[in-house]
């Protein structure tokens, strides 16, 4: 008889091969991550076996931050450093906060996104958002007992091109490695998807802390579609809180709070919104440092009738998506619901009207989104066995388009296209002798662009002096498989062209990224600089096991010449990768990238010929549309 | 005339208006699966840019082929006939007067907040679109009457304009 073998504890069960890919389930509330175990996908629980981590950061005047519970449990004691929900501060200037009066922050006006002044210093979103991500990174390494090869974190479908660059800035300072940005309501899609087998048409009502998804999927034979999305960036369990509290304010006649005092109330009501659901009756106690006493009984008609307009505000957005996919609430099979909010009785009960069929609860909210990430991480790295896949195809929630004459948007790619997605539009100019041209990219459904988020500004330069009307002004944007857009511009007939990777208004520059990531360092045991070079040799090894692999299944396309300088190649990148030197072996990388770039090509080929089955495409493959070319993204 | 390079060669589909969806929708994603940046999330930085690019002519391709009023616009546009819709906004007047009074019923459910006439309204103009692409059909596949199809497809995109107007009302509506 064989002996099974069994890991040591903390030691990874997996084979040698297995890559070691997460997902991370980002939240306003609480982040998770997960793996897929033994064909299992599994949230990773702290070492006291606590699944949630609190999305919250403790800053101290040393530079120093905890996050998680022991942070979450003083924010009533240090209410300026200890910060929660920071997802909602995502690629967001200060104007664009709501409630921002009744926080205990320091919030600072800074160009693009705001920041928060703390006892650590000033602190962009990103950083904090950093801190969470790192903390679950960790987390995950000791737990599987290695470094991760990349991550899928989740965003909220309803992000727009801001917040999404945010998380993946946060990600990137968290030494992380992104496979990909997945939508929240997709992910929980995939989880519940894979493990019922279900078909057909499904929607996914996602009520997080402080975000509000919808998603309207088609479910069928291996495919995740995603007809439409909506929902509300800025709306989430957090207000359900702030109802609550508004309503102890009012009930107990409570002179203007101090921020502590506020910060403990806003506590009790998010912990009497928790104990209802199962109770029916909360009682709310509290002694204030004012003096005053609260001793208040909430029940589910009061929360119901105080939160009507927040539940209200749900169904909006979720009739929109059904008119967007071209449905109604007939054809939808099954409502699966995610986030810890949509626990509240007055929720489910809305939600089951609306949709007049019962909810489907049999997964745990606060935990699909993070599974399904798991196991879209597990595909993408490459870890499934063929046949055993499936293919996402999400769509971007927002429309995004230009500034036109006037201070008129011109939308260039309408919401719920299917992503990846290219298109262009020819501009002109409009006075005479006219040079130079300003292009304002925006993101939203409104016709003014003042009533629209401005995601980035740019100028195109050196047009030749024409009349006004005569230049050809070719702008191309570029949404690639993250929901991330990429602009350029270009003057046809002169050839100038302006390329730009949609970041500078609300996004980080690369400079300040790397100033962070130097700040960081200081503050955490991490070695930075051995870090690098672990992943350098990661991404090495990653590159070499692909193009071996592209080698063994179509090396035939290949001269013997041309296989001999790419194996030659893999032989020097393998040899720099046993060494120290980071910079080496990114050029060893770069050396052979290019080896094996015609090799990417034919390949590419041999794939398309094979989805066509032997139909005559020889041709087809090497002259791509003409009247929709692609504009190669920066 | 280059035929090759048609997003109907692409899905490998006859070159009709009256596609079969279903195997529009099959072909798709057999494709799709082949090329999307899913796929080569762990290759080297030139297969994921050829990727990326196949995987967004695909979309497109499927995307124009999909909606009957694109498939129409390309059918004509592949067949040398321009619907050029800028330029030819020379409508029949009972056509035009047709248009101001679904124009006018719209606007006056919205202002009454008629939810409900809006949405019949809805049904009615897709009902009229519907006969219409069943006509469009005819002279595109059979008759291959091209600038009558062309004349045709200006008439759709008023309804099709009409039909999100009327559901920019009805979102108004809920707001």
């Amino acid at each position: 008889m064989a002996l099974l073998q069994i890991a040591e504890p903390g030691e990874s069960p997996a084979p040698h091969q297995q890559k070691l890919a997460v997902g991370i389930d980002l939240g306003t509330t609480n982040s998770l991550v997960a793996t897929v175990r033994s064909g299992l996908s599994t949230v990773i629980s702290d070492e006291l076996g606590r699944p949630l981590l609190p999305s919250v950061v403790h800053y101290h005047a040393d530079g120093s931050s905890e996050v998680g519970y022991e942070a979450q449990s003083r924010q009533a004691i240090d209410p300026r450093n200890v910060i929660a929900s920071v997802k909602r501060f995502m690629g967001r200037g200060i104007r664009d906060i709501a409630h921002r009066e009744s926080m205990p922050y320091e919030f600072e006006d800074a160009p693009g996104m705001v920041r928060l002044r703390t006892a650590a210093g000033v602190k962009s979103p990103v950083e904090i958002s950093a801190d969470i991500l790192r903390t679950l990174r960790v987390r995950a390494e000791a737990s599987l007992g290695g470094q991760l090869v990349g991550a899928v974190i989740t965003v909220p479908a309803y992000f727009d091109d801001a917040q999404r660059q945010a998380t993946k800035d946060a990600a990137k300072l968290a030494g992380l490695s992104v496979l990909r940005l997945l939508n929240e309501p997709t992910a929980a899609a995939i989880a519940y998807g894979l493990d019922n087998a279900a078909e057909g048409v499904y929607a996914v009502y996602d009520l997080g802390g402080g975000t509000f998804d919808i998603s309207i999927l088609n479910l069928s034979k291996g495919v995740f579609e995603v007809m439409s999305t909506g929902g509300d960036s800025a709306l989430g369990g957090d207000d359900f809180d702030q109802r609550i509290f508004c309503w102890i304010l009012e009930a107990a006649k409570l002179k203007p709070l101090s921020i502590e005092d506020a910060r403990l109330l806003l506590t009790c009501a998010r912990e009497a919104k928790e104990y209802l659901t199962p109770h029916g009756v909360a009682p709310i106690t509290a002694r204030l440092n004012s003096g005053e006493v609260v001793d208040l009984k909430l029940t589910t008609e009061i929360f119901t009738e105080i939160s009507q307009t927040l539940v209200a505000k749900t169904i909006q957005p979720v009739k929109k998506a059904l008119r967007d996919a071209a449905l109604s609430v007939a054809d939808v099979k099954g409502v699966v619901m995610v986030g810890g909010a949509t626990r509240m009785p007055q929720i489910q009960r809305a939600v089951g009207a609306f949709f007049k069929q019962e909810p489907l609860n049999n997964l745990d909210p606060d935990k699909v989104v993070a599974l399904g990430a798991a196991m879209q991480a597990n595909l993408l790295a490459g870890n499934r066995a063929a046949g055993d896949d499936w293919l996402l195809l999400d769509v971007i929630p927002l429309s995004l388009g230009l500034e036109t004459m006037g201070g008129l948007v011109e939308k260039i790619i309408p919401r719920n296209s299917t992503i990846p997605i290219a298109r262009a539009q020819a501009f002109t100019t409009f006075r005479d002798g006219q040079t130079a041209l300003a292009v304002h990219v925006v993101q939203g459904e409104r016709e003014l662009v003042s009533d629209c988020r401005s995601l980035a500004r740019f100028e195109l330069r050196g047009i030749p002096p024409m009349v006004a009307g005569a230049a050809r002004i070719r702008v191309a944007f570029q949404v690639d498989a993250d929901g991330l857009l990429a602009v350029s511009a270009r003057e046809t007939t002169a050839g100038v062209e302006a390329n730009i990777v949609v970041k500078p208004s609300y996004g980080l520059s690369d400079d300040e990224i790397a100033s962070m990531l130097k700040d960081s360092m200081a503050h955490t045991k991490d070695d930075a600089l051995r870090r690098a070079l672990k992943e350098a040799q990661v991404e090495a090894q990653r590159l070499i096991e692909a193009v071996q692999s592209a080698l063994k299944s179509d090396g035939d396309l290949l001269t013997n010449e041309q296989r001999a300088r790419i194996e030659d190649a893999i032989a020097k990148l393998q040899t720099t990768a046993l060494g120290e030197n980071r910079r080496h072996i990114t050029l060893a990388m770069d050396d052979l990238e290019g080896e094996t770039k015609e090799f990417a090509a034919r390949r590419m080929d041999k794939s398309i010929r094979r989805a066509f089955a032997g139909k005559n495409i020889d041709e087809l493959a090497s002259s791509p549309d003409s009247s929709k070319s692609l504009e190669e993204p920066a | 005339m280059d035929f090759n390079a048609d997003h109907f060669t692409l899905f490998g589909l006859p070159r009709i208006f009256s596609v079969d969806p279903l195997a529009l929708d099959k072909r798709y994603r057999e494709i799709q699966a082949q090329v999307h940046p899913d796929r080569f999330v762990q290759a080297g930085d030139g297969e994921r840019r050829l990727s990326l690019q196949w995987a967004t002519r695909v979309n497109e391709a499927y995307q124009t082929l999909k909606k009957p009023l694109s498939r129409a616009q390309y059918l004509l546009h592949l067949s040398g006939h321009e619907v050029d819709a800028e330029n030819n906004t020379a409508m029949p007047s009972e056509f035009l007067m047709e248009q101001m009074e679904w124009r006018e019923a719209v606007a006056e459910a919205r202002t009454a907040c008629e939810q409900d006439e809006l949405e019949q309204l809805h049904q009615r103009v897709r009902q009229r679109m519907n006969t219409r692409y069943e006509q469009l059909a005819d002279l595109l596949d059979v008759q291959h009457d091209y600038p009558l199809a062309a004349d045709r497809v200006r008439r759709l995109m008023f309804l099709e304009k009409l039909l999100l107007d009327i559901d920019d009302a009805v979102a108004s509506l809920e707001a």
